[in-house]
């Protein structure tokens, strides 16, 4: 393997349950350690493994779940090591097919009322704070929790906001919210500890559409400043007024 | 032959289930499905059948059936008093439901979760790829009065069998492993986690149980935040007043609370099924072990279909009891008729 500089985490293997194992590329979320495990994850999907069964990402890890009748934690373990020595998956291309989505949203108004309140906590006046978030253009760091919910970043260093130790009782669907150099959106109505800063007209998950959700790890995501009014007219649309480009 | 079940009253915690839909934790969804898979198995057995085939969950309560045709069924997990036309049937066994006639299923006499099983399968919409609902994912609905299930192409004719279930309704030991963030708690604590009686707390679902215990919550090593990692069904993640929360079929796909062990896919059945208030005790035991515990019972799984014995020497379970000559009374004296 390459030599690997000190200031650079160093991947590590552990299990999960009895049928999983997990490749670890950092103790906390960072750039280079998301990037590492979307792009390791991508290489196991490539490899496709016997005994395999579903391959997943995490913030910074990459996760594999297993049929115990057709692999051992020795072998799995021994072949993830093998793939993990190929490379400097820091240093790793992002995963192909990826896209750029514009994304329609009101910051502060009665429909995101905590914009003050996140601004106030990054040091900005509120119309500074609207134009550090629009600008920003972030990445689909990994999706959970809820369906089609994704954790976006990195956003500016001055965004590393604590997320409150009172909860919002319930945080709508489309609800753009911050903390933590982070934006979530959210997928469904649910109670958080990320400030509401913004809200969107977006389904995130349709169940029986032909393409259930909008969003994949790897994809990028600008928000696009609009009035309460415009956001009322996106509402008839599914996608509520998100566009994507395909990114080379 | 194809045909239909109305559902003419549910208990308020009815859906269809099967063995969940896998491969889509990289879209925030978890696999869901049967709460107690065991009870999968124990139907499939019953009606000669595969264990994917979809089926009615009934958590707690049961409810009111007809079929449009006769149609071969079985009920199994949580048991739970069940009748044909006013005629007791035996649990954990499997009956004719002649078209027209009703079947009603009452509340759980044990455990949380009763199935019930027909023959070719319920073939209710896929979403996703399987049947299951998943409610916290805003998939598939609870069923009500007045829905009408499809079912699917039964070639089986057999019912009047039964089998022995593997008691699990009331609580007991589940075997532990440790799992990615075990290590972050002290060893004085996972040792004082395993000699503590817990008891299920009330407020369980499908989602997952609180584990209630009288002694302190459970802590970590020092006030260590972990980042937000995959989270699957068995894990026992611990809160931030300290009590832990077993999770299961419908847990959230990721989770930052540190989890202090995971439970082994065959002991889950009786974590799922213990009702609020029953005692439950948690047990490490080496990976190496957990592993053959699982490649035991998915053979053990695999092999029911030869456990399940013919009914005929209890007429209490005798779906067809009003075919046969018997002294008239001998119903009206059963106590277990609804």
């Amino acid at each position: 393997m390459a030599e690997v500089s000190a200031a650079t985490p160093v991947p590590e293997i552990r299990t999960v349950g009895v049928d999983g194992m997990l490749v670890s590329f950092g103790s906390r979320l960072s750039e280079p350690a998301n990037r590492a495990a979307l792009a390791f994850r991508a290489a196991l999907a490539e490899e496709s493994w016997d005994g395999v069964e579903e391959v997943s990402t995490s913030l910074v890890s990459a996760y594999v779940r297993f049929d115990l009748r057709h692999l051992d934690h020795a072998a799995l373990r021994a072949q993830l090591g093998a793939l993990l020595a190929q490379r400097d998956w820091y240093a790793a291309e992002l995963p192909g097919q990826r896209r750029l989505w514009r994304i329609p949203a009101v910051f502060g108004t009665e429909l995101a009322p905590q914009l003050p309140q996140a601004a106030e906590a990054a040091g900005m006046t509120e119309a500074e704070a609207v134009a550090s978030l629009s600008a920003a253009r972030v990445r689909v760091q990994t999706i959970g929790f809820a369906p089609g919910q994704p954790y976006l970043g990195e956003l500016p260093e001055v965004w590393d906001i604590p997320r409150q130790t009172q909860l919002t009782t319930r945080i709508p669907e489309g609800a753009l919210a911050v903390a933590i150099r982070q934006l979530v959106l959210f997928s469904v109505a649910t109670p958080t500890g990320w400030m509401h800063a913004g809200q969107t007209a977006v389904r995130l998950f349709r169940p029986d559409a032909e393409e259930p959700f909008l969003l994949r790890p790897g994809d990028e995501v600008q928000f696009t400043p609009v009035t309460p009014e415009e956001l009322q007219g996106l509402r008839r649309d599914p996608l509520g007024g998100a566009r994507a480009e395909e990114l080379s | 032959m194809t045909g239909t079940l109305t559902v003419l009253r549910a208990g308020p915690g009815v859906t269809i289930q099967d063995d969940g839909r896998p491969g889509w934790l990289e879209y925030g969804v978890s696999r869901g499905g049967a709460a107690d898979r065991l009870a999968l198995a124990e139907g499939a057995a019953l009606l000669g059948q595969g264990g994917e085939l979809a089926v009615v969950e009934m958590v707690g309560m049961g409810g009111e059936f007809q079929a449009d045709s006769d149609l071969r069924i079985a009920l199994t997990g949580a048991p739970m008093r069940a009748s044909i036309e006013g005629g007791a049937v035996a649990w954990n066994a499997s009956h004719l439901l002649p078209a027209g006639a009703r079947l009603v299923i009452g509340a759980a006499q044990s455990g949380s979760y009763g199935y019930l099983h027909v023959g070719g399968g319920f073939q209710t919409p896929e979403h996703l790829g399987a049947r299951s609902a998943h409610l916290a994912a805003g998939i598939g609905t609870l069923l009500a009065e007045g829905d009408v299930l499809e079912t699917g192409p039964d070639s089986g004719r057999t019912t009047g069998l039964g089998l022995a279930p593997e008691n699990r309704f009331e609580g007991g030991t589940v075997r532990v492993v440790a799992s990615l963030q075990t290590a972050l708690f002290p060893q004085a604590e996972l040792t004082r986690f395993e000699q503590t009686a817990f008891r299920r707390g009330a407020r369980g679902n499908r989602m997952g149980v609180p584990m209630e215990s009288d002694g302190e919550g459970f802590r970590p090593d020092g006030a260590r935040t972990v980042v937000s990692e995959v989270i699957v069904p068995g894990d026992i993640q611990v809160t931030g007043d300290g009590t832990p929360y077993v999770l299961l079929a419908e847990n959230q796909t990721t989770g930052g609370y540190p989890r202090i062990g995971t439970v082994v896919p065959c002991d889950l059945p009786l974590l799922a099924q213990a009702a609020a208030g029953a005692e439950l005790h948690f047990r490490f035991i080496p990976l190496e072990e957990a592993v053959e515990l699982e490649r035991a019972e998915a053979e053990r799984r695999e092999g029911l279909r030869s456990q399940c014995f013919p009914l005929i020497r209890d007429p209490r379970s005798m779906s067809n009891l009003l075919s046969y000559q018997l002294i008239s009374g001998v119903i009206a004296g059963e106590e277990d008729v609804l």
